[in-house]
């Protein structure tokens, strides 16, 4: 398919803007100006608008295939929140106007509010920030809190305890608030290794950042231990949200011990990927870390009008431009609004339900690490397959020929060719039925023609792209 | 059941049997009674209607209505109702992350072809699929030029947003990293304090075009003396202004970064926005974020995927560039699609127009009697006026005309309370730029 | 391996060998073949110093990026500029036209920090179980 500029010819235009109605006479001086040309493509509005609807006739998404993720929590994006965030009282809505007035953005400002109290109740903490724009952004806004906490309380902590199951992010967020990294390995049961988490934590252990259910979509049942043990050095407690879908209703972690939570409204409360974000990762806390939460805060005042709060001495300042992504803040709160308490609670018992009958349809077919109920995600091991020489990729590229986006592969790390599969609420039994269909196909292939997988994707219009030669030609602009 | 939820209580009881279990309840067992929620008071749930009826008043409560001249980095610019159109397409909004190439050729060609125009609008060799905002690209700009010299001694120009400067301020508090602001002399970077500053220590200079004041400036004599001492210079841009000004690239600047907002996405109330960076080719594995690269598949057919992925966290952890795990595809998407239908043409048209208003603007509030329009530089979609009484009283009798001012300068810099800054965009017309004048000249009469 | 010099190795595959008293370096079979196909090599500069055990460049590819650590201290006396070009030489001959530094040492007792060839065959069955 032709790139956008490969379409473009001289004297096209895309858009024309209003002519000029004013004649001023000043000009820009000489050496202001730009003396290059511009090479923005000359097409028109069809042109354009074929381009673009012809390439997003390239992507598989959950609007057209089943996409069962792990980790990634791809549920069903509902269109009414994109109602919501498209009124024009929201987005047309400039972000300095209640650095103005307050009175000029009470609608907004009551969103962000309210948000702050939903969220809190749903996690159990006590205050939220809406400020950070995607999950790994809220990781390390939370442990800058982390930071701030202990520099406050004089404490001298070298590191940060995360289990060898963990996400990238986690300990690149930590590291990045100059934290060195204390890796705890994964025990038998698929849960964190208690024993040796006792012999690392010591006075100097800042804090332990946990996914609760974990990256193997299990839930510790020792967790609220943990949280006691890291608790007794003075160590925070931080909880990775990216599996909150998992217990909506059923555990909160604010009472498990712990002390900063991250959110990701993209996951858990239906915003859409948009292919890598926009995202929206807010960050709650306890009580005894409020006051370093970034600025501004949205307060209610005496006169019962909502306003920008910045009066934080503490406040680790501002970890975004304004307020969070609010046009992603307004869809997760429709979202919650609509759902409501039972709704939420509905949705994590139904995607433990998918996940749980995902994982008895294909523990025949395919090695299961830890053999024991599942929460909202399963993790396989293709580690039969690969036996016979057919990995974990290429059963994803198998499936992708019958138009299911594979699972997630490779994560987590502690797993031989893992397949990470969660299906989330929204996916029916029948889907699931046909996605199970697909992946016993696969393991059965594997066995008889293990050969055949190097071919595939055979049906998309490009196969097994050349990563290495991406890697070395870095061939990134089109002009260059 | 909640609407989006498919299963029925038949399908439910069926998959129960398969797994083994009694009911939903067996299933969860691993919470135990003592982890229960101590509360859930959330309200319950309402159908979309009512959520909607809700919404629409929540929203009436904001002054959208109000004729804007506010700017200071965000502008109410006009977006073309095919940006939506095509954006709004749930191919492209309800994918994931394209970290599987041959189903997700659409995000990844429309990434590669929004890096493309972003290197030719700012003469830049490379850029990445782009990062949260400009004021997040330009810390993350900073943090890749102490990468790159290893040398942590930081010269910012006070003419940067004083709301980036914030946000980088926030994120380094505890590193150790030097940081050196020069004034802003007459509108213009101080050259005089730069050369004072800036030494064979330092890493990188921060510079930014036009300038929070609005003013304009030529940076090719603070590059050179910046590359002569072996720093690197970032700057942050306006997108449009770069219709008709110098370039990044035409200068020399070894980051460009800037805050895409103004390339055809809403203002959202302050997100979600578009952080773009661009670099030179040598520094490119030094750049954080999402890079698509061209590429060819088994056949030979050009194709495209995510690119020096070794640089993120997903895969280097602890020793990742930057923690960063998103980029905002869908914002970047439709920045994409506004780019090319303004193309180069509609670009520089687009850039004269709001220069010409902006002109004009100012030499009509130049006329009210007691404002002092600063002249001391050029300036393009925004300046900066002097009023005989605090900006911000004026601005609250302004809204109750029916505008939006401009931003009082007071906001971040103490002592500046009869400052203005106002900034014009294509929307605004003849009309609407004298009622404003008008306007503004009974506030300061009563 | 086809070179007849005594090579030493280090517990992170890297290896050395000595040409008069100069310390050439690469990176051995083991860790290009978990790499896979090496995109790039970041070299040092000619001239720094460097410390044993300490990283003193690294190698990327699709899947990884690996941080080399210098077998010995010294001085980089020249690096394998070939790299540049073709880093898949790393891949191709790990021993030989893929060597990455030499170093001039500043101390060859460090050599006993190092582990001989059986040493590291050894060492390698013991990370296999």
């Amino acid at each position: 398919m032709q790139l956008i500029f490969e379409k473009s010819m001289p004297g096209r235009r895309g858009f024309d803007i209003s002519a000029c109605d004013v004649k001023a006479e000043a000009k820009i001086p000489a050496p202001y100006l730009r003396k290059t040309e511009c090479l923005w493509p000359e097409v028109s509005e069809l042109d354009v608008v074929r381009h673009f609807t012809q390439l997003s006739q390239r992507n598989f998404s959950i609007d057209t295939n089943i996409y069962p993720l792990g980790s990634c929590t791809m549920k069903y994006n509902p269109k009414f929140t994109e109602k919501a965030a498209g009124i024009k009282g929201f987005a047309d809505l400039h972000p300095l106007l209640p650095q103005l007035d307050h009175s000029l953005a009470q609608g907004a400002l009551e969103v962000l509010y309210h948000m702050d109290r939903l969220l809190s109740e749903i996690t159990g903490m006590d205050d939220f920030t809406l400020q950070p724009l995607a999950g790994a952004h809220g990781e390390l806004t939370g442990v800058m809190l982390m930071a701030a906490y202990h520099r406050a309380k004089g404490n001298k902590k070298t590191h940060i305890i995360i289990p060898d199951a963990a996400h990238g992010t986690n300990p690149a967020s930590a590291a990045i608030a100059g934290y060195d990294i204390v890796t705890i390995p994964t025990d038998k049961k698929g849960v964190l290794d208690l024993e040796a988490l006792k012999k690392r934590v010591n006075p100097e252990t800042a804090g332990l950042m946990l996914t609760c259910p974990n990256t193997l979509g299990l839930f510790d049942s020792e967790v609220d231990r943990i949280a006691e043990i890291i608790h007794s050095v003075d160590g925070l407690v931080y909880y990775d949200g990216a599996n909150l879908n998992a217990m909506m209703g059923r555990a909160r972690p604010g009472d498990l011990g712990f002390d900063i939570v991250h959110i990701n409204l993209h996951k858990t409360f239906a915003t859409p990927h948009g292919g890598g974000g926009p995202g929206s990762g807010p960050v709650g806390v306890k009580s005894k870390l409020s006051r370093f939460l970034p600025i501004s805060r949205v307060i209610r005042t005496k006169e019962n009008q909502y306003a920008l709060d910045y009066d934080h001495p503490d406040s680790i300042g501002y970890v975004a431009s304004f307020y969070g992504n609010f046009g992603v803040i307004v869809k997760a709160y429709a979202y919650i609004l609509m759902l409501g308490k039972e709704g939420l609670k509905e949705a994590s018992e139904h995607a433990v339900l998918n996940a749980n009958y995902m994982m008895e349809k294909l523990k025949a077919y395919y090695d299961v690490p830890f053999d024991r109920r599942c929460m909202h995600e399963c993790v396989f091991s293709a580690s039969r397959q690969e036996k016979k020489g057919v990995h974990a990729v290429d059963i994803a590229k198998f499936l992708i020929d019958q138009g299911i986006h594979p699972p997630t592969i490779y994560f987590p790390l502690i797993v031989k060719e893992a397949l990470m599969i969660e299906p989330t609420e929204t996916e029916s039994k029948a889907d699931l039925d046909a996605f199970a269909q697909a992946m016993i196909k696969a393991a059965e292939l594997a066995e008889s023609d293990p050969a055949c997988f190097k071919d595939f994707p055979k049906k998309m219009p490009i196969s097994r792209p050349d990563e290495v030669k991406a890697a070395k030609e870095i061939r990134c602009n089109f002009f260059a | 059941m909640s609407s989006f939820i498919s299963n029925t209580h038949a399908d439910v009881e069926s998959m129960l049997k398969v797994i083994g279990a009694h009911s939903i309840d067996d299933l969860f067992a691993d919470i135990k009674p003592r982890h229960a929620p101590k509360s859930f008071n959330i309200p319950s749930g309402r159908s979309e209607f009512e959520v909607m009826e809700h919404l629409y008043r929540v929203a009436a409560h904001n002054a959208v209505h109000l004729t804007s001249f506010l700017g200071a980095g965000y502008y109410d610019h006009y977006v073309p109702a095919a940006v939506n159109a095509l954006a709004s397409r749930s191919e492209f909004y309800t994918a994931y992350t394209p970290y599987q190439p041959e189903c997700s050729q659409g995000t990844l060609q429309a990434l590669f072809e929004y890096q493309s125009l972003i290197c030719a609008l700012t003469d830049m060799n490379i850029a990445n699929a782009s990062l949260y905002d400009g004021g997040t690209a330009l810390y993350e700009a900073m943090m890749m030029a102490i990468r790159i010299t290893g040398k942590k001694k930081i010269v910012m120009d006070g003419g940067v947003s004083p709301i980036y400067r914030t946000i980088i301020r926030s994120y380094t508090s505890n590193l150790d990293i030097e940081f050196q602001e020069t004034p802003v002399v007459h509108g213009r970077s101080d050259r005089e304090q730069i050369v004072k500053i800036l030494d064979n220590k330092t890493g990188a200079i921060i510079l930014q075009n036009p300038n929070f004041f609005g003013a304009i400036d030529y940076h090719q004599d603070i590059v050179d003396l910046a590359h002569a001492q072996g720093a690197l210079v970032i700057e942050s841009v306006y997108p449009i202004s770069l219709g008709l000004l110098k370039t990044p690239g035409e200068v020399g600047v070894d980051i460009a970064t800037g805050e895409g907002q103004s390339l055809g996405l809403p203002l959202n109330f302050g997100g979600p926005y578009l952080g773009f960076m661009a670099t030179r080719k040598e520094y490119v594995r030094k750049m954080p974020g999402r890079i698509v690269g061209e590429t060819t598949d088994t056949q030979g057919r050009r194709c495209f995927v995510n690119t020096l992925q070794v640089r993120e966290q997903h895969i280097r952890r602890e020793k990742a560039n930057s923690n960063i795990c998103t980029n905002v595809a869908l914002c970047a998407i439709q920045a994409a699609i506004y780019m090319s239908l303004l193309g180069r043409k509609g670009l520089k048209d687009l850039a004269t127009v709001i220069f010409q208003k902006a002109e004009f603007a100012r030499q009509e509030l130049g006329k009210i009697k007691g404002v002092e329009v600063k002249r001391s530089s050029p300036t393009f979609n925004e300046f900066t006026v002097c009023l005989p009484v605090p900006a911000i009283e004026v601005i609250a009798k302004m809204a109750k005309k029916g505008f939006a001012a401009g931003f009082p300068l007071v906001r971040y810099y103490p002592g500046m309370d009869n400052y203005l800054l106002v900034a014009v965009t294509e929307k605004r017309t003849r009309e609407e730029i004298v009622a404003f004048k008008e306007a503004l000249e009974e506030v300061l009469c009563s | 391996m086809a070179n007849e010099e005594e090579f030493f190795f280090t517990k992170e595959h890297e290896w050395v060998y000595f040409d008069d008293n100069v310390a050439v370096v690469g990176i051995a079979e083991y860790a290009q073949n978990a790499l896979g196909d090496i995109t790039y090599a970041e070299l040092p500069e000619v001239g720094a110093d460097v410390e044993q055990f300490e990283q003193f460049a690294s190698v990327e590819s699709v899947k990884a990026a690996s941080d080399i650590f210098a077998p010995l201290s010294g001085k980089i006396i020249e690096v394998n500029k070939k790299l540049e070009a073709n880093p898949e030489l790393i891949n191709k001959f790990c021993y030989e036209k893929g060597w990455i530094a030499k170093i001039q040492p500043s101390d060859l007792n460090e050599k006993n920090n190092l582990m001989s060839q059986e040493e590291y065959e050894q060492f390698l069955e013991g990370l296999d179980s």
